[in-house]
């Protein structure tokens, strides 16, 4: 199954790309798209600034964002042994949202905070994505540490998760004391979007998801054996130790810089590793790695799609998106394999 | 192969010190002795995964716990209790991650790789299922696995903890004589700790005797139960091991004496002896007479002779219903006083 499985998804990936670059709010012909892409004159001048300037950087966003969550979604799952856990789990999100929500909640006067208001400035603001940031790097930070100190991977598990109620119940209290308008527009932000990442956010975006992608490619072996559980891996001769941080590192550092550049964008990273599995019957995560970059790119392009809502001027808010039309499909998939209890 | 020198084992306090133990090539040694004594804490400390309090473990002439990880994976394997929760898992990919120590980076089999994987599966008689996922295995067949993937790290010491746990007796004798055959074939010295103390002594080259003292016998299985080792390590209230029938005899209060013949009905009477004695009787042989008798008369005939009459009875339940009938109670009880007064 698997020898014509990838292309498949590749060439579905590809479909999914073209199509988000052709269809919007203005549909762009085919023959147009390509001719602008190869460097020809199109029929309109519009259509090529609308084509570099928003949704070229947008798909590739998409593809990285959904490349990013499905690979750490699926490493938590494997170095949890939990089949619910998604990118986030050890509070990375909730640190980033801790930090957006200081900017907007939290800092300046009420002039600052109206200059946020428009939808757009939300995600295009680079503060906010360095306060993201920053705030999941120190969760990240304070769950590194703990890893070292910490023998039991179940007893790091309920740490991030502590660290991630923590930082809610600060931001819940943040929004408790602010002004409607500011809590506003932080809603917004959580409603997670591919479209605000700019070209010269990108050149920071895209190294840092390709070195936490670089980095899960080279955990797809001691993440096979993790599978056995600690003991097993470390008589095979693993540093379960060593293997668990860079694991938490690679995980952390796609879902900060994803949330950070789009907000917290749920679902991706939760389901895509599981229809990975279904589908591929397989727990190999030499297989199941590639094959979930490839799905979770072309569930984000096709979520944006959706969510651009083709032909009208009205957007839907990403997460809502993902889940509405996310999990009909999902529950499909999974609940037609024979044997539930597999995943 | 693997020995210690004054080896201490143990979290905070010592549950066992001063063991010079050995572990010699294509040997299979059972580890026994009461719960809480410390096997699993023993096979632990050897396989490298808790270090010793004190005293050293020493793995072909360099210290165990000095060998780096990857190199000491490639000499010693060990198989856990409990049960492996990756379900998806096919029994060859199981077994390949055997290779952890031996592949690149990414986890690729060269062909040398395969070979091993193939000649672990033969060896276990795993093949048949190599491409079913682990969640459509028996518990049986699942433990013969995670031993073929101990095999394909090519141990030259191979560690189980209590491999039978789980599973019945047929399986556990098949498992058991699955680790003898390995033993000789890969020359593996292979130890194991084991509460079936009947297959230990059947099938162990050697046993290690491990009490809740913290001591530790070593020998022949035939040998501890001769000198009288392995009912000292198992000695409790309620029973005590037998080395005559080497076997357990369970304690039970005694109602009263009771007169068996077999007249040469050897199984049949073995076996009347000992309902008659999971009934609480004391059983004398036929020799002694008392006033309460069974005789064995055939293969499924027994008569029963009391002091207020006889029966003849083609089941032992009847026999013993009757014999357990109130008034015949009271005259046995009777007589056990007389004797005492006697």
């Amino acid at each position: 199954m698997s020898r014509w499985l990838f292309p498949l998804l590749a060439l579905l990936l590809l479909l999914a790309f073209g199509f988000s670059l052709a269809f919007g709010s203005v549909s762009i012909p085919f023959e147009q798209v390509m001719r602008i892409l190869l460097g020809g004159t199109p029929e309109k001048a519009a259509w090529a600034d609308i084509l570099f300037k928003f949704r070229l950087p947008k798909a590739l966003t998409a593809v990285l964002v959904g490349a990013a969550l499905s690979a750490s979604g699926l490493q938590m799952q494997t170095l949890f042994r939990n089949p619910l856990a998604d990118p986030y789990i050890l509070g990375v999100s909730s640190g980033a949202s801790l930090g957006v929500a200081l900017v907007i909640l939290g800092l300046g006067s009420g002039e600052t905070a109206l200059t946020f208001v428009s939808g757009f400035g939300t995600f295009g603001n680079f503060t906010l994505a360095l306060a993201a940031s920053l705030g999941a790097a120190s969760v990240l930070g304070v769950v590194l540490l703990l890893a070292r100190r910490v023998q039991n991977t179940l007893t790091l598990l309920v740490t991030g998760l502590m660290f991630g109620y923590l930082a809610s119940a600060v931001v819940s209290l943040l929004i408790y004391f602010s002004q409607p308008e500011r809590v506003q527009v932080f809603s917004l932000w959580t409603t997670g979007s591919f479209s605000g990442v700019t070209w010269p956010q990108m050149t920071v975006f895209a190294p840092a998801a390709l070195l936490g992608l670089g980095i899960a490619l080279a955990m797809v072996k001691p993440l096979n054996v993790l599978l056995l559980g600690d003991d097993y891996a470390r008589s095979l001769g693993l540093n379960v130790r060593r293997a668990r941080a860079w694991i938490i590192v690679s995980a952390s550092l796609l879902a900060g810089v994803s949330t950070a550049f789009c907000g917290p964008i749920w679902f991706v990273g939760v389901a895509v590793p599981h229809v990975a599995r279904s589908l591929l019957k397989t727990a190999n995560h030499r297989v199941l790695l590639p094959a979930s970059l490839l799905m979770g790119a072309t569930f984000a392009l096709l979520a944006d799609l959706i969510a651009q809502l083709p032909g009208s001027q009205r957007v839907l808010p990403l997460n809502v998106v993902m889940s509405l039309f996310g999990v009909p499909v999902i529950l499909s998939i999974i609940l037609r394999q024979k044997q539930l209890r597999q995943l | 192969m693997l020995t210690t020198a004054s080896l201490s084992i143990g979290y905070h306090h010592p549950l066992a010190s001063g063991l010079n133990l050995e572990l010699r090539p294509a040997e299979l040694v059972c580890l026994i002795g009461p719960n809480g004594a410390g096997k699993s804490t023993l096979l632990r400390t050897l396989a490298g995964m808790e270090k010793p309090l004190a005293g050293t473990v020493w793995l072909e002439g360099e210290n165990l716990h000095r060998l780096p990880p990857l190199e000491l994976a490639k000499r010693l394997a060990i198989v856990l209790t409990g049960r492996v929760e990756s379900p998806l898992l096919s029994a060859r990919e199981l077994v390949s991650l055997g290779r952890h120590p031996y592949t690149d980076w990414l986890g690729r089999l060269t062909p040398r790789d395969e070979q091993t994987i193939q000649r672990a599966m033969q060896l276990t008689d795993t093949l048949r299922f190599a491409s079913r996922p682990l969640a459509q295995l028996s518990d049986g067949e699942r433990q013969k696995v995670m031993i073929a993937r101990a095999l394909a790290q090519e141990p030259k010491v191979l560690i189980l903890d209590e491999p039978t746990a789980f599973l019945d007796l047929p399986r556990r004798v098949e498992l058991l004589q699955l680790l003898r055959r390995l033993a000789r074939e890969t020359a593996a010295a292979i130890l194991l700790s084991i509460h079936d103390l009947d297959l230990a002594l059947r099938l162990s080259d050697r046993l290690w005797l491990l009490s809740s003292a913290g001591s530790m016998e070593i020998g022949l299985p035939e040998e501890l139960a001769l000198n009288g080792a392995v009912a000292r390590v198992f000695q409790s209230e309620g029973a005590h091991f037998d080395h005559a029938i080497g076997a357990f005899r369970v304690h039970q209060p005694v109602h009263g004496p009771v007169s068996l013949e077999g007249n040469g009905y050897g199984v049949t009477n073995a076996w009347t002896w000992r309902a008659l004695e999971r009934l609480g009787y004391k059983v004398h042989n036929g020799n002694s007479r008392h006033p309460v008798r069974v005789e064995v008369l055939a293969e499924s005939r027994w008569r029963l002779v009391t002091p207020s009459g006889q029966s003849e009875h083609h089941s032992l339940e009847t026999l013993l219903q009757q014999l357990q009938a109130p008034h015949v109670e009271y005259r046995i009880l009777n007589n056990d006083r007389h004797e005492n007064l006697l």
